[in-house]
């Protein structure tokens, strides 16, 4: 510990503070532009400037250590004229075109300008003028109130992974810029537009849509990932302007990833529906809600007395919140109806934990792991902040490791990676298996087969990972969950971590993927498989939500009866008899309980939209419409007490409720990797225009396959191919993929393109177009 | 889009770092290339970005920064003339302006035939020598008075 004087104040800090840690610690403000907490130290911008006794001239706060017995003066006169001095250099080329700023009013520049600056200046001379760069969809620029302070370069090197800003040439004619002809395409890019102390970089979608003091802040959760991201909405007469970040250093410290901030788009959208309607002799008619409901509540006891209980299924995504889910459930066992199912993405639903199935333990716990094994996952699209998160992590020293169907680039060091056929990822998780059994010299588990199955090693690699380190962990991604052998998988990186120690968790794809198994919203198993009399859909759209979305469609289109409880219109929604429109996220209170089983509860920060209700009142009516008991509830927080009542902490647990057969088998042919990309995953992202037009979306539009598997098919990238699954068929441009084994062919998900096809993992036939 | 002779003589600029620290190695591996293909364009910038395994941003950065890497075509010879203050003091301008006027080009300019560049250099650590002027980015010449001047330039012819 140093002993230093701030101001006059006294105060000890740990060896290697900065002057500027020091004075934050105290809250004493050093003005600053290039600083940041997250970031490296670039001192370039000077604002920080400080008097420290002894020193024959100021020094920069940020980049200067604290030495035992330091006194340094924030605002002395030496502090204050230095830090005047940097000012007015910063101004001599800055353009002052506040007034039509969207910065204007957040502007650091701005701000310290007030305290700083001086009424008038004294340069005469030409300004200079820097051409604005394209940054894609997201980040729209204005070079010429750059100050240079180099946050947006350090974001993309140290925060995003990949250096996709530099600032290029010297002195007078440096310029910040993206490699010629390229854009930001990171999927975590659009902070750069809150660390630009300028007006510099801003917002695309926002631009010029409001002034920011003309914004109220409101508190909310995003609804996207499992992390549960929190949120500022920025609202000007109830409809939301803009998203950003509210720190939390626990979930997602101070970033958001594109998803986050730039779906409210969606919100706004021309697809959003205002009023009930119901279908009548084929054409959407209007209804009051008392008809609607009447509609629903007959519509369902019809369906029940003619065609039983078991002719019903309710259906929701995992981003809704725990009281929908809740009263979905309450309202469903009322009618006698057992199957509700938010597993949508599912393809096995037989696997059964003792708990809801988490992450293992908090975010910042696994954060600080020693060594980390991911399976199945495109951990940067599906959780693009935890993947940051250990990005970060591998800079300490964790060592991150993958057994994946791809070779995706986390952007950051892979301490070891096992590339398998996606129906071979049982096998690469028992190849390691074999290997950890092996170098502990250990039995194998009875209950599992292993065959024939030797250890390539790539695998022996991964098991070394695990070896001899503190704290590890195993994670299952979306590529996992959504495997046809989830269950064999589960079960078998299970019996890796009880042989290391690891923590195993799973990374819940959506906001409330834990909540949801916390209500019980998960008992109907694939209720698409054998097609039903009645769906009960919320928030739900067949093709997109659904694994097997044509399989999905097919049994909606056969239904007697498809209720509809959703915010948007949508093709899926066609063959509904009834859509009831309901609040998104933005409108009603709720909470979503994230991956290490944080319940996070927000409020409505818009009113809904015409005559849009939240869905837990509409269940709340269609349960005293149907005449059901314990349906009176005044507010969303008293379902949420009774929904979560007592501790979450001992209801989670990832511990195997019953032995699952685990049996290794071999695989050839085309096979599909099917995933579904980070703009499709969610109701909201995949209405967004800005995040349609990004890099990932055009992306997700692509077949990918080696160079081998394209040679093999007489495919050339930029070719269209078409592929067909079980009857369904898709035409997409081929792209090469060098981090695929053969035979293996990436097609994207539940995408508009690709909705045609059926399981996400499964045979696939690939010829040109 | 490099000869075999470039890419080892990059793999051997490689070398003298630890393997993570390859970007270390961009710039002789910009001034390997420039030798060969004579300037950098932004493919080549990219090419060597990807060889070194960097952003070609970060490469683009460095190719900016230096004035001795070209990114537009230059000359057969490139004349370098220093005007920082000793060659100033000792007649850098002198010969600049000699130079000028004899081959009839501004700095930044190349002669119509394509043979001579002229670009204005910042110090190169040789003041006692001054004028200096550099051929080629890799010769160094001192004491460029006028006849020296005359000299050098039948030498290039
Ligand atoms: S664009 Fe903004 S963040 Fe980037 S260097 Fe310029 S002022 Fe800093
Ligand atoms: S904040 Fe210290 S130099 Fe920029
Ligand atoms: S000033 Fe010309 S070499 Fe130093």
């Amino acid at each position: 510990m140093l002993e230093i004087e701030i101001d006059g104040k006294k105060l000890t800090v740990p060896s290697g503070s900065t002057v500027m840690d020091a004075a934050n610690s105290i809250g004493v403000h050093i003005p600053h532009f290039c600083y940041h907490k997250k970031l490296s130290i670039a001192a370039n911008c000077r604002m920080c400037l400080v008097q420290v006794e002894k020193a024959p001239k100021p020094l920069p706060a940020c980049a200067t250590p604290v030495t035992d017995g330091m006194k340094v003066f924030t605002h002395s006169d030496q502090a204050v004229t230095a830090q005047k001095g940097v000012m007015e250099f910063l101004l001599i080329n800055h353009p002052l075109d506040c007034p039509i700023c969207d910065q204007g009013g957040e502007c650091q520049l701005q701000d310290l300008a007030v305290g700083y600056g001086q009424s008038g200046s004294r340069y005469q001379e030409e300004k200079r003028v820097v051409a604005n760069k394209d940054l894609g969809p997201l980040i729209s620029t204005d070079m010429t109130r750059c100050i240079h302070c180099s946050r947006c370069v350090r974001f993309t090197e140290e925060i995003a992974g990949y250096q996709e800003l530099g600032m290029a040439n010297r002195g007078e004619f440096t310029e910040v810029l993206p490699f010629i002809g390229k854009t930001v395409n990171s999927e975590i890019s659009g902070n750069v537009i809150d660390l630009c102390p300028v007006g510099a970089l801003t917002s695309k979608p926002f631009r010029y849509s409001a002034r920011t003091w003309e914004l109220s802040r409101r508190k909310s959760v995003s609804p996207h990932d499992g992390l549960g991201s929190n949120l500022v909405v920025q609202v000007k007469n109830h409809k939301v302007m803009r998203v950003l970040p509210l720190e939390n250093e626990a979930i997602n410290e101070c970033w958001l990833a594109d998803r986050d901030r730039f779906s409210y788009e969606a919100l706004n959208s021309e697809e959003r529906i205002t009023k009930p309607m119901i279908k009548q002799g084929g054409v959407w008619q209007e209804a009051d809600w008392q008809t609607a409901l009447e509609f629903v509540a007959n519509g369902l006891k019809g369906v029940i007395a003619e065609h039983g209980r078991e002719s019903v299924a309710a259906v929701a995504t995992p981003h809704s919140t725990v009281e929908e889910l809740f009263l979905l459930r309450k309202l469903m066992s009322g009618l006698g109806v057992n199957a509700v199912e938010t597993r949508l993405r599912a393809a096995d639903f037989a696997l059964k934990t003792a708990g809801a199935t988490w992450l293992g333990q908090s975010i910042a716990e696994l954060a600080a792991s020693d060594a980390v094994v991911v399976i199945g996952s495109t951990l940067r699209k599906e959780q693009p902040l935890l993947a940051q998160r250990l990005r970060q992590s591998v800079k300490k020293g964790l060592k991150l490791a993958a057994i994946n169907p791809h070779g995706d680039d986390l952007l950051t060091a892979k301490a070891a990676e096992l590339v398998v056929r996606p129906d071979q990822l049982v096998e690469g998780v028992l190849q390691v298996l074999k290997a950890v059994a092996e170098a502990k010299g250990i039995a194998l588990p009875a209950n599992v087969d292993f065959g024939s199955i030797d250890i390539p090693a790539e695998a022996r690699a991964v098991a070394a990972v695990l070896d001899g380190k503190e704290k590890t962990a195993i994670l299952l991604g979306n590529i996992a969950q959504q495997h046809p052998r989830y269950g064999e998988i589960y079960a078998a990186a299970t019996a890796i971590a009880e042989a290391t120690g690891a923590k195993l968790g799973v990374l819940g794809e959506a906001a409330n993927t834990v909540g949801a198994q916390l209500v019980g919203a998960e008992t109907g198993g694939d209720v698409f498989a054998k097609p039903r009399q009645a769906y009960f859909m919320l928030n739900a759209e067949a093709e997109f939500d659904v694994q097997n979305g044509a399989q999905a469609l097919a049994a909606v289109k056969q239904a007697k009866l498809v209720v509809a409880l959703s915010s948007f219109s949508s093709c899926a929604l066609e063959h509904a008899d009834v859509i009831l429109p309901v609040s998104p996220f933005s409108e009603t209170s709720g909470t979503f309980v994230n991956m290490e089983g944080r319940a996070q509860s927000f409020n409505g920060v818009v009113r809904p939209l015409g005559e849009t209700r939240p869905a837990w009142k509409v269940l709340r009516v269609l349960g005293n419409l149907l005449g059901f008991a314990g349906f009176d509830y005044a507010s969303s927080e008293e379902i949420r007490d009774e929904a979560l009542a007592g501790d979450i902490a001992p209801r989670l647990s990832n511990a195997l409720a019953a032995p699952v057969a685990v049996k290794a088998q071999s695989a050839s042919g085309l096979v599909r990797l099917g995933e579904v990309s980070i703009y499709q995953a969610d109701i909201y992202s995949r209405r967004a225009p800005s995040l349609q037009k990004t890099a990932d979306a055009a992306n997700a539009t692509l077949l990918k396959a080696n160079a081998a598997t394209l040679a093999k098919l007489g495919l050339a990238a930029g070719e269209l191919a078409r592929v067909e699954q079980a009857g369904g068929t898709a035409e997409l441009q081929v792209a090469l993929d060098a981090g695929l084994l053969d035979d293996v062919i990436r097609v994207s998900a539940n995408h508009p393109l690709t909705r045609a096809l059926a399981a996400h993992v499964g045979a696939i036939a690939v010829a040109k177009a | 889009m490099l000869s075999q002779e470039s890419l080892a003589l990059i793999d051997r600029e490689l070398a003298k770092y630890p393997a993570d620290q390859r970007r270390s190695a961009i710039m002789g591996a910009l001034r390997i290339a420039q030798t060969e293909k004579r300037y950098l364009t932004n493919e080549l910038i990219e090419f060597v970005a990807s060889y070194v395994r960097i952003p070609p941003v970060a490469a683009y950065e460095v190719a900016t920064f230096y004035n001795m890497y070209d990114r537009k075509p230059v000359g057969k010879y490139k004349l370098t003339v220093c005007t920082n203050l000793p060659c100033a003091l000792s007649g850098g301008y002198t010969t600049a302006d000699y130079l000028k006027q004899k081959l009839g080009i501004g700095f930044g300019e190349t002669t119509a035939d394509g043979r001579f560049t002229l670009a204005e250099g910042e110090c190169m650590g040789a003041c006692g020598y001054a004028p200096v002027m550099l051929v080629n980015n890799h010769s160094m010449c001192n004491h460029m008075t006028p006849d020296a001047i005359d000299k050098k330039l039948a030498e290039l012819e």
